[in-house]
């Protein structure tokens, strides 16, 4: 009779096996990692060379987040030479969106970017958040949920562009603060957001993400020489809502052009895979190892202490006789 | 005579808004045809109406830089003269008429999605007013700054934090700590 289950059988059997959920296991990481947005989800086109520096965008957002009132007038354009800590103005718990002014030596005037959230397809302060406190929505905005965050700020670190701030003035009821795309107040019912509203210049421009691209796309084709080819935001960590045309190198407008082309969640999704293996599976493996490794030392202890109760026992008996 | 009153009277109304609109043809429109002021008024809510010098204007630039290819003359733009190469005037001329006032509001967006339009990036009201004065003026020294062409509101003053409603020096609670 044939054997059914030989030595080598089992192997090969063993093998595919391995390989077939390697491959799958595979699969789906890339799957996660694909994940191209809501299809109709909106988003805002950013054209440097329109901006004008007028800040009605800041202000806007103030009035429409109910945001406490600025140290200084909305129009007051001395806080464009204002330095922090050796750099330009950022969002903090009082400013949801700053403009700066970059001073770009080849041109005769200078260019001003508006910063906020970019509102990412696949958000790092989301996949980086372990109690969910964050949501992307089917509009395209990440919103947050100060309910059941816990304030550990990790979403803070992730993020790509250092958007989310901690409102550290308030002891009692600390929470993240950021763009949250007027969501609440406007998004949810198909409305652009305040600061695109308030712009005069049209420098922000609302739609679909996908037509953004599309108008970003002409406006670069029809005026050759205006713009560098390139929108900011369409690839970088895997797309973002807020995109951005500019007509000089993104690095020199005060953007992170290092940025990877995926998710940031792609650069640690192979490690994350790991930790609840390592957790569950290491522990018992670990004592297992120790416990094997030290029970040879054991037993020899174990045979020592008898042999040393015997001696007594014997040396007691020789004293007693 | 009767009918140059008529004319400039239609002008006026279409150029000022398009409410009030009654369309008129074969009429050859010239610059001495065109209101003489404008006002535009539709949007103020933070500034002021603009009372736009429109016969100053003139002297300044050609019809077609302002708009584009519907009075007439030639378009300047060789991509637009692709499709609007013929110098036909068109019987509505102001802004109004092809910017949108609302451009970013559901319905309009909508409208965008046709796959066969070209003009998916035809900014709305207050950007086409904008970007084609402060374009202009930038280049010119013309002026740029907000309240060079509007004065601003009390609305818009609230909204700015200044003039009545500016920040008291020392007691805001806030500020860029950074």
């Amino acid at each position: 009779m044939k054997k059914l289950f030989s030595r080598r059988n089992f192997l090969k059997g063993g093998l595919a096996t391995t390989a077939a959920a390697a491959v799958l296991k595979n699969k789906e990481t890339k799957a996660s990692g694909d994940f191209e947005g809501y299809p109709d989800g909106m988003g805002v086109l950013v054209d440097l060379t329109r901006c004008v520096g007028c800040r009605s965008c800041e202000a806007a957002c103030n009035k429409e987040q109910e945001l406490p009132e600025p140290a200084k007038p909305f129009n007051d354009f001395s806080i464009f030479d204002e330095i922090h800590h050796g750099q330009k103005r950022r969002t903090d718990e009082t400013a949801y969106t700053v403009v700066n002014r970059y001073d770009v030596p080849e041109l005769d005037h200078p260019l001003f970017r508006k910063f906020q959230c970019n509102h990412c397809q696949e958000p790092a302060c989301l996949t980086s958040c372990f109690v969910n406190a964050y949501t992307k929505t089917p509009e395209g905005a990440v919103i947050y949920n100060s309910k059941v965050c816990v304030g550990c700020r990790t979403c803070m670190i992730a993020c790509p562009f250092y958007v989310p701030t901690f409102k550290y003035s308030s002891a009692f009821s600390p929470k993240i603060m950021k763009c949250v795309f007027c969501y609440d107040t406007r998004l949810k019912e198909g409305k652009a957001p305040a600061c695109v509203e308030a712009c005069p210049q049209e420098a922000l421009t609302f739609g679909k993400r996908v037509d953004c691209i599309d108008m970003g796309r002409q406006r670069i084709r029809e005026t050759p020489g205006k713009y560098v080819d390139h929108i900011y935001g369409e690839h970088e960590v895997g797309g973002t809502a807020w995109m951005y045309l500019s007509s000089v190198p993104f690095d020199k407008v005060g953007f992170d052009t290092h940025v990877p082309k995926e998710p940031i969640i792609n650069s640690v999704k192979d490690f994350l895979a790991m930790v609840p293996m390592v957790l569950t599976i290491w522990p018992g493996l670990f004592v297992g190892f120790h416990l094997l490794a030290t029970r040879k030392e054991k037993m020899m202890e174990m045979e020592k202490e008898k042999e040393l109760a015997k001696q007594k026992a014997t040396d007691e008996k020789e004293e007693q006789v | 005579m009767r009918t140059r009153k008529k004319i400039m009277r239609t002008a006026l109304a279409l150029t000022v808004g398009s409410f009030m609109i009654t369309p008129i043809t074969a009429w050859s429109m010239e610059a001495s045809d065109a209101p003489e002021t404008v006002t535009i008024d539709s949007m103020s809510k933070l500034y002021g109406p603009v009372e736009f010098d429109h016969s100053m204007h003139v002297g300044y630039a050609s019809c077609q830089e302002c708009h584009h290819h519907t009075t007439g003359e030639v378009v300047a733009d060789p991509n637009c003269a692709r499709c609007h190469n013929s110098a036909d005037e068109n019987d509505v001329v102001s802004c109004s008429e092809c910017h949108e006032a609302n451009r970013f509001n559901e319905k309009y967006l909508k409208t965008l999605e046709d796959p066969k339009l070209y003009h998916i990036d035809k900014p709305g009201l207050k950007g086409a007013y904008h970007l084609n004065c402060v374009g202009c003026h930038t280049i010119t020294s013309g002026p740029t700054g907000c309240v060079d062409c509007h004065a601003m509101t009390e609305d818009g003053e609230k909204m700015f934090n200044t003039g009545a409603f500016a920040p008291a020096k020392g007691t805001s609670s806030s500020g860029q700590k950074h």
